[in-house]
């Protein structure tokens, strides 16, 4: 009998905890599926972060660290520099990404870094139940904007493809999201890039994943696949924000 | 040969000698010096180099260097030191090794640019969140220095934890001829532990995440296990005319320097006084100090802070002889007569109470 579907290489036997219709599991897989099919699994480091994707290091079969809150991209910068010849990427959401690890992502981007960032935005802080993130949208509410996300003293969300797009050592940066079949298809062909753009030393690339996190948004699994389309794509739009020839 | 260098550079030379391939840093003085020297020699020599967004991004990137299996430095000094704190918890936590340098200045907040020892406490009790503690090395000359950087990372590698050089404004910038011959080719330390891709073994994690309170327990006890070793074998200090002293200034890095010059002095006016230099602040030569408590009765500590490693004297010591302090914080740079002065009035007014 022919096998069509399996668990990839690398990942392990084990069952993820994330909560039901969550992304984070889909995009794992994704990343494993993408590291099998592209020969890496000896190579490939991943840099776990604070935050829902913490435990990542449970679930792929590959080298893994753990970064402290936000510093993924340095810690990563730290790797490559060393083993320029493996695939390095840091896993990171919004919160780590886009609020305390702003300068670390920003500046191993503006080095054109040759690392990888999947930058897993769900909108709020996840593993701590629910906050603002930077990524929160206007009226969002969250448990610290229980009466919805006010720009005056709260600030706008923030767009870190099109931030980071304006730096020169950027190389690759993409938006897509897991909400939906094409969009889970378009997530493993975005992730494939960035990695080659990696593999080619063209620069620093991000893949953002627009991703559900029904528990904190309070939704069901289909209600936050809907959100993402109607409400969360027009303040970030899908899409390639930024490539350059690799 | 000897090359006449600053403290600063002649510590970024012999970290290169030693192996170190790879240094992160952020500009801060005083300490510039061995940063501008290793954007210079480290291409030179085939590492790497970046000046850092910040001290934190810098000590993260000492991580990910050193888990990917290189020996890696970063320096600073004081208002850095206290951005540092998060990345050397982890490194203990995660059990890395890694060297990291303050050239301490006068504190706290942004405080001056002047040689001071006020980050002792910060140094020798862990400095960053949880039950740690990192090796602390205080040189108190340029050659001492040169001398220190080969054993801290060798320290770093056989512990797998960071060591921190604690040095000051003057060592750091301060020239004196050095002489780096001593310095051998690294040992090879088995690194089973680094992250280099999971080619043809099975894959690695390093965390510091231990849900399972009792797993978390267990790794907390075994690192204070090997703080414990480390307190066994690693304890390093000199002693000066001690042999026959009747008081001892204890005294670390420049201060130790100054202090070598008072006493001096003190045997010349025949007081005899004898120093004992720490040079582990961590582990802390307790047993050396009690040792001398058998025959000496009188203390006197001395530092370039409001007395800070005076805590570690006075626990050492445990009620046992007189502890008596003199320190100027703030960058300030006492001088051999100015302690002299100090001390030998300290040891005549007691005699005049030995007397009556
Ligand atoms: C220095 C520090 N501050 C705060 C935390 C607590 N913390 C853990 S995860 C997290 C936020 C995670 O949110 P995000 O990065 O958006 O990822 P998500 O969980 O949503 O996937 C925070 C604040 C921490 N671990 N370290």
């Amino acid at each position: 009998m022919k096998k069509i579907y399996t668990r990839p290489a690398s990942l392990k036997e084990a069952h993820f905890h994330y909560c039901p219709g969550c992304g984070h599991g889909i995009i794992n897989r994704l990343i494993a599926e993408v590291i099998d099919e592209m020969g890496l699994r000896g190579k490939a480091i991943c840099v776990a972060p604070a935050g829902c994707g913490m435990l990542v290091y449970n679930y792929f079969d590959i080298d893994t660290l753990e970064s402290a809150h936000g510093r993924g991209a340095a810690v990563a910068t730290g790797i490559k520099r060393v083993r320029p010849d493996n695939l390095v990427f840091s896993y990171q959401g919004d919160g780590d990404l886009a609020a305390i690890g702003t300068a670390e992502g920003f500046h191993a981007a503006n080095r054109g870094e040759l690392i990888t960032v999947i930058f897993v935005n769900n909108g709020v802080y996840g593993m701590t139940g629910g906050q603002m993130a930077p990524t929160t949208l206007k009226e969002q509410i969250t448990t610290t904007t229980p009466s919805g996300r006010n720009p005056v003293s709260a600030g706008h969300p923030v767009r870190v493809c099109e931030v980071f797009s304006v730096l020169d050592g950027t190389s690759y940066l993409e938006r897509v999201a897991v909400n939906s079949p094409s969009g889970i298809k378009k997530t493993k062909k975005a992730i494939a890039k960035a990695f080659q753009h990696q593999i080619n030393r063209t620069g620093f690339s991000l893949v953002e994943i627009l991703s559900p996190c029904p528990t904190n948004w309070k939704m069901s699994p289909i209600e936050s696949f809907r959100w993402i389309d109607e409400v969360m794509t027009k303040q970030f739009p899908l899409g390639v924000i930024k490539e350059v020839k690799c | 040969m000897k090359r006449l260098m600053s403290g600063n550079a002649a510590l970024g030379e012999a970290a290169i000698l030693s192996g170190c391939t790879c240094y992160f840093g952020y500009p801060i003085t005083p300490q510039n010096e061995l940063t501008e020297y290793m954007a210079k020699r480290m291409p030179e020599s085939g590492g790497v180099f970046i000046q850092s967004e910040s001290e934190i991004a810098a000590i993260n990137m000492v991580l990910g260097a050193s888990v990917a299996g290189a020996r890696a430095m970063t320096s600073s000094s004081s208002p850095g030191m206290s951005l540092k704190q998060e990345g050397i918890s982890y490194l203990a936590a995660d059990e890395l090794p890694a060297v990291i340098v303050n050239m301490v200045r006068g504190g706290p907040g942004m405080g001056n640019i002047s040689p001071a020892q006020s980050d002792y406490l910060q140094a020798t009790r862990g400095g960053g969140h949880g039950d740690y503690r990192t090796i602390v090395l205080a040189p108190s000359s340029v050659q001492e220095l040169v001398d220190i950087v080969p054993l801290a990372f060798d320290l770093a590698d056989a512990y797998r934890n960071p060591v921190i050089i604690l040095g000051d404004g003057m060592l750091g910038q301060m020239m004196e001829p050095v002489d780096f011959s001593d310095i051998k080719k690294p040992k090879d330390y088995p690194k089973d532990y680094i992250l280099t891709g999971a080619e043809n073994r099975p894959s690695r994690m390093v965390r510091s995440l231990l849900f399972d309170t009792k797993e978390e327990e267990e790794h907390n006890w075994k690192l204070y296990r090997k703080f414990q070793r480390i307190e066994a074998n690693e304890v390093r200090c000199e002693t000066f005319m001690t042999d026959d002293a009747e008081i001892v200034v204890v005294a670390y890095g420049i201060a130790a320097r100054i202090a070598k010059g008072a006493i001096k002095r003190l045997r010349q006016e025949n007081i005899k006084a004898g120093l004992l230099r720490p040079i582990t602040l961590w582990p802390f030569p307790s047993k050396n100090i009690v040792e001398l408590a058998r025959y000496v009765n009188d203390f006197f500590v001395f530092e370039m802070s409001t007395g800070q490693m005076i805590e570690d004297v006075k626990l050492a010591l445990s009620g046992r002889g007189h502890v008596n302090f003199y320190g100027r914080p703030g960058g300030v740079i006492p001088t051999p007569i100015e302690l002299a002065r100090i001390v030998s009035r300290h040891y005549y007014q007691t005699q005049k109470v030995k007397r009556q």
